[in-house]
């Protein structure tokens, strides 16, 4: 049987600084009818151009500049714009990675959902929001028969992937593309959409590819790997020849990632001092309570994690503690003496002490100063250097979060790439020579091995400088490999806290038993044993209506 | 009636062209990607262009099309002037100037030089100007030209006005005069609206309450209509002292236009504000000196500047309808928007002797190539900033 998908020595080169630079370089890829086929890789390794370009189509600025894409007999490179839009939407589909951006907030998810049925005259209007019911059900999305008829916003994160999965489905296509689809999704929510998408795809026989950057996921997914490194093929294999026997070095230092670990400090004193303790604090927005009784110490020199679902109040104890948002109730001390709320009373020492580093640090760094200027102003406002010693001062920050001063002093943050500019946002903090930092998902935003050097930067500074870290992540591996404590929070209050072997070995809280086993494992038969233990009714609210 | 037949007749011939044209295009080319996907819109477009270019041509054969004609030169004389001068500047000058000049469109070379020469006119008007802006020199209603047999005056190539002043001159100082107060007026709005936007977007609470609604009533009202009233108002005031009433304009002017200033960059300052590298420096304890000034201000820059060119501009065709009403720029003084009321009779002799016509058109055109040129810089700026981003 011929393949579904066949891409041969595809190129593809995108435009910047007026030349033409290459983004793929020459990849083959065959998708046979029914297969999902798993791409990874870091960003930029061009994932996401690849599947663009296997429904024919590239971004603005970039070019196909040689090879062939067929799809069943079709050639897509010299097929005419009537052809492929005949294709589009009906036989190949795609499923972006913000379902939030991807829908129009201005109409029902029905009506953008009916529109590709409608329109490639598959069924007309009632048939289609029949059987779009029908995929919403199959999707178990709670209340199926009228959560078509919600404008986005009023559906979460995880139902908007679902519900966009679903749409990709109303053709039924022979082809989806998934690009990312639970990379912005919290474990919990992952599960269901990964076991919703997988579902699908087995009851039609659609081929899929799913493309991602995270290995547990693709292990679940797919049937065979591909791994892509700077536009170019590393190796592909079956998914568990790939995940038992790796060929290439690449692929290894990919998997070995997970393995970073650090061994728990040993427990403060009875007498030791916590540099900062959050005592019962209540906050609001306006009448909203979001935090409840909050209480949890940082001891000198250690790290404790801050884990949660999103909208758990992780960062609002962030605000709290930093003085941005003043508590309703209780205290927020500092090495024993009570900080003011508001940050605007605290003392310029006292700011000094407690620095933060924040998730994206392309909002986090001003773009309109250089590297030297970001990291220099919190030096000369804090200890007064100025011209000599300061620039001094700045480059040994630099050697210290090991970036080359003479190469990056003079950069602006547009000429950083994602890892060096979080690593300035660390020296930016490092420069005030705070006690505490507090890092809100401080790697989330990273890819692996770069999040990875990140938090082994992260490690080493608190060795030599004995800083205390307060670590707020949603990402249960990262808080495997740096915490020492483990404070776990949910709708705004602290579920469970305690040093973090204890809280790795059972018995857990049933909400921390249900964050740990939700974490994607790499082995690929985690997602079946998952479900088959939990019972398909503990996938949530989802299967209420149903069941 | 028999206009509309015509306008339908050839819609429906350019339509037919295009479609006649795409069929053949898609048999000569052997179907070529480019044809085959070309959309039926597109074509039309096309062949819309074509009978543009067509219309244009048989409208510059015509002998009566004089204005036309001076156009059409007029055009390619400045497309001609912009090429050079870009060439020049990517061949001369140090290199972060030549690179500067060797991404820029020729919109743009046209629209520095365009602003160059203005400013050059302007500070150097005593010097290039060949009579006085006062000074009336006894030939009344010299035809432009510098042609005798015509009715003009070699001494005057310009012409000169009904009381016997030199239009050349007077255009050269009107430079001086309105350029220069409506740089002035605009640098005054934009201190005033840009820092007080700024501060409300920073500080926000009541004090942006107050500002904000504050600025929404002045804007309610019709700027030309409320600058007006309170121009009479300040006449009173003034009692006829020319420079008194001059400053008054300059201020008057300066706070209609700083509304809509603060407008932009309080919306501007709030996108930032919420930007995380100003909640570091917040925390950092800095003053609102350094907030506005260091963190948001650079970043709010792109579409200040951007904003600065197009409000010179309106500040600029404000003061030039103010003069034309008779409260702007006071006479003897000369100001291409006095000028254009007190040659406008001229207008009417068009039809007979396209040269009398051309006097008030000369400030008149004055102001609109500094308004297209101004706007097309800032366009290139927008363009640049956006693409910074990136």
């Amino acid at each position: 049987m011929t393949p579904l998908l066949e891409i041969r020595d595809l190129r593809i080169e995108g435009r910047s600084d007026e030349a033409w630079h290459p983004i793929i370089n020459g990849i083959d890829l065959t998708l046979g009818r029914g297969e999902v086929l798993g791409l990874i890789g870091e960003s930029g390794a061009g994932k996401s151009t690849l599947g663009l370009a296997a429904m024919g189509y590239v971004r603005d600025g970039v070019r196909i500049s040689g090879g062939a894409v067929v799809f069943d007999g079709i050639d897509l490179m010299t097929a005419s714009t009537e052809e492929k839009r005949s294709l589009l939407g009906r036989r190949i589909a795609y499923v972006a990675q913000s379902a939030a951006a991807s829908f129009n907030p201005a109409h029902k998810l029905i009506d953008q959902h009916v529109e590709a049925p409608v329109r490639h005259g598959v069924s007309g209007r009632g048939e289609s929001v029949e059987v779009a019911i029908e995929l919403y059900r199959k999707l178990r999305l709670p209340n199926p028969e009228e959560i078509g008829f919600r404008y986005p916003h009023q559906v979460s994160g995880g139902q908007l992937q679902r519900a966009m999965t679903a749409m990709a489905m109303s053709c039924r296509p022979d082809l989806i593309i998934f690009d990312e689809p639970t990379t912005a999704l919290d474990v919990t929510t992952q599960i269901e959409v990964l076991a919703a998408i997988r579902d699908i795809v087995d009851q039609f026989g659609t081929s899929a590819i799913y493309i991602t950057h995270d290995l547990a996921v693709v292990a679940q997914m797919a049937d065979r790997i591909k791994v892509l490194l700077r536009g170019d093929e590393v190796e592909t294999a079956p998914t568990r020849q790939m995940l038992e026997h790796p060929r290439e070095d690449y692929t290894k230092s990919l998997w070995a990632v997970r393995g970073y670990h650090r061994p728990e400090k040993p427990a403060p004193g009875p007498d030791s001092v916590p540099i900062l303790s959050v005592e019962g604090v209540t906050a609001a927005y306006g009448e909203q309570v979001v935090l409840e009784k909050v209480s949890f110490d940082i001891h000198p020199g250690r790290t404790v994690a801050v884990v949660g679902e999103s909208g758990s109040g992780k960062s609002t104890t962030a605000r709290v503690i930093t003085g941005l948002l003043p508590p309703k109730g209780g205290a927020v001390r500092f090495e024993g003496e009570a900080l003011p709320p508001g940050y605007r009373q605290r003392s310029k020492d006292q700011l000094r002490q407690v620095q933060m580093i924040y998730q994206m640090a392309d909002t986090a760094l001003n773009p309109r100063q250089t590297v030297a200027q970001i990291i220099g102003r919190p030096v000369r406002f804090y200890s007064g250097l100025r011209g000599r010693r300061l620039r001094v001062r700045v480059d040994e920050l630099l050697d210290q979060i090991e970036m080359d001063p003479a190469i990056f002093r003079d950069r602006l943050p547009g000429e950083l790439s994602g890892g060096q500019k979080q690593r300035i946002g660390i020296a930016r903090a490092l420069a005030a020579e705070p006690r505490l930092i507090i890092c809100d998902e401080v790697t989330s935003a990273l890819d692996q091995l770069v999040a990875e050097g990140i938090l082994k930067l992260l490690a080493r500074l608190q060795d030599e400088l004995g800083l205390s870290y307060m670590f707020i992540t949603h990402d249960l591996a990262t808080v495997k490999a740096i915490a020492d404590e483990v404070v776990v929070m949910k709708e705004g209050q602290v579920i469970e806290q305690g040093p973090k072997t204890a809280m790795f070995t059972p018995p857990h809280h049933p909400y921390t038993d249900l964050l740990l086993s939700s974490v994607p494992e790499m082995d690929p038969d985690w997602l079946d044993k998952l479900l088959a233990e939990r019972g398909v009714e503990a996938l949530g609210e989802a299967a209420t209506g149903k069941m | 009636m028999s206009l509309w037949i015509w306008a339908i007749g050839a819609l429906a011939a350019i339509a037919a062209l295009a479609w006649i044209g795409l069929c053949v295009a898609r048999r000569l080319s052997g179907n070529a990607p480019r044809y085959r996907d070309m959309s039926y819109g597109v074509a039309f477009g096309y062949a819309l262009a074509l009978a543009a270019i067509a219309g244009g041509v048989w409208l510059w054969m015509k002998p009566g099309a004089v204005y036309f004609r001076w156009a059409v030169m007029g055009f390619f004389l400045c497309a001609a002037a912009a090429f050079v001068f870009r060439l020049a500047g990517r061949h001369l000058g140090p290199e972060r100037l030549r690179r500067q000049f060797r991404k820029m469109p020729l919109t743009a070379a046209f629209g520095i030089l365009v602003i160059l020469i203005y400013a050059i006119v302007a500070i150097f008007a005593a010097w290039i100007a060949p009579y006085g802006q006062e000074a009336v020199l006894g030939a009344a209603n010299v035809v432009p030209g510098g042609d005798p047999a015509m009715g003009g005056d070699p001494a005057f190539p310009l012409g000169t006005d009904r009381i016997g002043r030199d239009i050349l001159s007077r255009l050269i100082y009107g430079a001086q005069n309105t350029v220069g107060l409506a740089f002035a007026t605009t640098l005054l709005a934009f201190l005033l609206g840009g820092s007080l936007g700024l501060l409300a977007a920073v500080v926000g609470g009541w004090l942006d309450q107050v500002l904000s609604r504050g600025v929404d009533v002045l804007m309610a009202i019709p700027s030309l209509i409320f600058a007006l009233l309170l121009l009479t108002i300040a006449s009173v005031w003034a009692d006829g002292a020319r420079g008194l009433m001059t400053l008054y304009m300059v201020l008057i002017i300066a706070v209609i236009d700083s509304t809509r200033v603060f407008r932009l960059s309080r919306s501007v300052g709030i996108g930032i504000v919420v930007m995380d590298y100003v909640e570091a420096a917040k925390l950092r304890g800095e003053g609102m000196g350094h907030l506005v000034f260091r963190e948001i201000l650079p970043n709010a820059m792109a579409p200040l500047l951007a904003e600065f060119g197009l409000r010179f501009c309106f500040v600029f065709l404000t003061i030039a309808s103010l003069s034309f009403l008779g409260v702007g720029i006071q006479p003897p003084l000369a100001d291409w928007g006095t000028m254009v009321r007190d040659l406008a009779q001229f207008i009417n002799f068009a039809a007979f002797a396209p040269m009398v016509a051309l006097a008030p058109l000369l400030p008149a055109l004055a102001i609109a190539i500094l308004t297209v040129g101004v706007n097309f810089v800032v366009d290139w700026m927008l363009h640049r900033a956006s693409g910074l981003k990136s």
